[in-house]
């Protein structure tokens, strides 16, 4: 294998492609924590947004209804969570841990009849760009339209944090829920319209894993890429931009231990196979050490439940 | 007119009653669910809980699935009551089936009667050794312990994947991902001629009775309830708290990995791919349902474990896809959670007119 330059451009756009579903989920969980709420639910949320996303294209033969049928089950599922921490006050972590068990079992009794059934193939735009410029046209172009919204997501997400009103008061709840309500805010709500649209943006995610990346519906298909969303939000504490690094960091291994594999490199597939968790591991150490950068940037009121007496 | 108000004790009656409210509605749930997929809800609900355990056979199946999670329940009610989410169980287990099923394959042509409690005391120590590894990072270099314990469970599993189709398959297995047959020396005693339940079920009760003791008759296990209630109280009273959270995960670890090599000394025999059906995330429901309490736990592993039962015996006989199981499992925990809500807030119905009155 040559590692010419038009190689380079082909194994960026590869790398692209693998970081997005991370993209899309950790971008979703951002606001969501932004607003104080900790959802460890992706995986499930996920897993579900894949299924959905499947058969409704398998059902309807329509990419659009399936992407936006994916979003929807990603919003269902995470009203569950919704109701739950914030109209019955329960602790976050635990009904996390719920709906990813749930999810998970859920979507493989839905896709029990859809195993094995090969998947349609996705649009992608500019495809002749894509062989006419080397290098980077594999790197700018021939993408889905999920990959481009995916890449532009972190700095729409930044802007809105910083930039608009609406920003503001997602982060006021985060950090201050108590002033927030006394300032007339809804903080409920608030966190209602966080959870939900975490859960829209790990149903694309999902989405863009059966009907995309590896265009069929294999059971446990997110492999714990939902876990990796959770680390990246950590790993870039809370900014937006970072997620964007982070998630083409971890793409970057899995690709590389992809070709690794493919070339035959002497160690055991296991091994490498283990290399995404293993690093998530280790950036999560190296990141945390600092004990004070990780409390300046977390959301004060992450994880706590916030009550009004009415 | 519904008014809510906020109770200002928990009744302990009510504490230990909601679990059985969130089982009633699972239940209602699940009828639901099959309705919906076309099963005969009443006719469903019987092959689940009722016909797997109206035989012996089917009763020491039951005992044989509660086990493995009664035993993690035990260890993570340590991890949980001290505010340490370990919610890699999964993975203490595999590795400690690793550790004891490599001691067992040591021994794969001898027989004493040395053999099995070596196994099971490699098994425990691989287990503690692997849930070590999230506490020494959670204490000594602040990492959220939630992720590392996750990531984790996917490493032991590629391990035990590495192990079994390279240096550990049988050589004379055809290729097949799975090591040699562990020595009789290496295998669980049977408690009973022709069924499967073994002597492992000792293992899972005595953990109770230490935990029991430990949580509330030792200093240790005061210390670990304050630290859960409040960690600045804690603090006040001087409690080592990185030894602490040390020592909870220690004995959480140690309790999967006993699991673990309960399961391949017991039912399995040898070490393959399959070794546990996610028996470590389930624990976790079996932990809360339990309400954390050591005879709670017995409890909530027999429910859970017939989610098990039910769902292969549901497969078998009216071709119910047996994901509904883990369904069953997540649907248990959503209602227990929501159905706290009764403890912290009294529901309250009043009389609209009385109310106006008064004002």
């Amino acid at each position: 294998m040559s590692l010419d330059i038009s190689f380079i451009g082909i194994l960026i756009g590869s790398i692209m492609a693998s970081s997005v579903p991370l993209i899309l989920a950790a971008s979703g969980e951002l606001i969501t924590e932004r607003s104080g709420v900790l959802n460890l639910g992706v995986e499930g949320m996920m897993i579900i947004g894949a299924i959905s996303g499947f058969a409704l294209m398998v059902i309807t033969d329509n990419l659009f209804i399936a992407i936006v049928g994916s979003m929807l089950s990603g919003v269902i599922i995470s009203l569950i969570f919704g109701f739950l921490t914030q109209s019955l006050l329960t602790n976050h972590v635990a009904t996390g841990l719920a709906l990813t068990i749930f999810g998970i079992g859920l979507s493989a009794m839905l896709g029990k009849n859809f195993v094995g059934i090969p998947g349609k193939e996705f649009p992608i735009l500019f495809s002749s760009l894509r062989e006419s410029i080397p290098f980077f046209g594999p790197i700018l172009f021939g993408h889905s339209i999920v990959l481009y919204f995916a890449f532009a997501l972190p700095f729409l997400t930044n802007y809105f944090l910083k930039k608009t009103k609406l920003g503001l008061v997602v982060r006021a709840v985060g950090d201050s829920p108590v002033s927030a309500s006394n300032q007339g805010i809804n903080v409920i709500l608030v966190r209602y319209c966080c959870i939900l649209y975490g859960g829209a943006m790990c149903g694309l995610a999902g989405a863009y894993l059966s009907l995309i990346y590896t265009p069929q519906w294999i059971e446990n298909m997110t492999a714990g890429r939902g876990w990796i969303a959770l680390a990246l939000v950590v790993f870039a504490t809370w900014s937006p931009i970072k997620v964007l690094i982070g998630a083409l960091i971890f793409g970057g291994i899995t690709i590389l231990q992809l070709h690794m594999q493919a070339i035959g490199f002497r160690i055991p597939v296991q091994f490498l196979s283990a290399l995404p968790y293993l690093m998530t591991i280790i950036v999560l150490v190296v990141i945390s050490r600092d004990s004070r950068k990780i409390k300046l940037n977390t959301p004060t009121s992450l994880g706590r439940i916030f009550y009004k007496e009415k | 007119m519904i008014k809510i108000e906020k109770r200002n004790d928990v009744p302990m009656a009510l504490y230990f009653f909601t679990p059985f409210i969130a089982i009633i509605l699972t239940i209602l749930g699940g009828g639901i669910i099959f309705y919906i997929l076309g099963f005969n809800p009443i006719e469903a609900l019987k092959f689940y809980f009722i016909i797997p355990i109206s035989n012996l056979y089917g009763f020491s199946e039951l005992l044989l699935k509660a086990t493995p999670l009664c035993l993690i329940a035990i260890g993570l009610s340590f991890c949980f009551k001290s505010n340490n989410w370990n919610i890699g169980a999964e993975g203490q287990l595999t590795f400690g089936a690793i550790v004891g099923g490599g001691v067992a394959l040591l021994f794969y042509n001898q027989e004493g009667f040395y053999i099995l409690p070596l196994v099971i005391l490699a098994g425990a120590i691989g287990g503690m050794f692997f849930a070590l590894i999230p506490a020494i990072l959670k204490t000594y270099f602040n990492t959220n312990e939630i992720l590392v314990s996750l990531m984790l469970v996917y490493v032991s599993k590629l391990l035990l994947d590495y192990l079994v189709v390279g240096p550990w398959s049988n050589p004379e297995g055809f290729n097949f991902p799975e090591t040699r047959q562990f020595s009789d020396s290496s295998r669980m005693p049977l408690l009973f001629e022709g069924l499967r339940i073994h002597a492992g079920i000792f293992l899972a009760l005595g953990a109770v009775m230490l935990s029991w003791f430990i949580l509330y008759k030792t200093y240790l296990g005061f210390q670990i309830k304050v630290s859960g209630l409040s960690l600045k109280t804690a603090k006040y009273a001087g409690f080592k708290g990185k030894t602490m959270i040390l020592i909870v995960f220690m004995i959480s670890g140690a309790c999967a990995g006993l699991a673990g090599v309960g399961e391949i000394t017991g039912p399995i025999g040898q070490l393959h791919r399959m070794i546990s059906p996610d028996y470590g995330f389930t624990a976790i429901i079996v932990a809360f349902l339990g309400r954390l309490n050591p005879f709670g736990i017995i409890f909530a592993s027999l429910v859970v474990a017939l989610t098990y039962l039910g769902a292969e015996t549901a497969q078998i006989f009216l071709q119910i896809p047996k994901y509904t199981g883990q369904v069953f499992q997540g649907m248990i925990l959503f209602f227990l959670l929501a159905s706290d809500y009764l403890l912290f807030f009294k529901v309250k119905i009043l009389n609209l007119k009385k109310n106006e009155l008064r004002h």
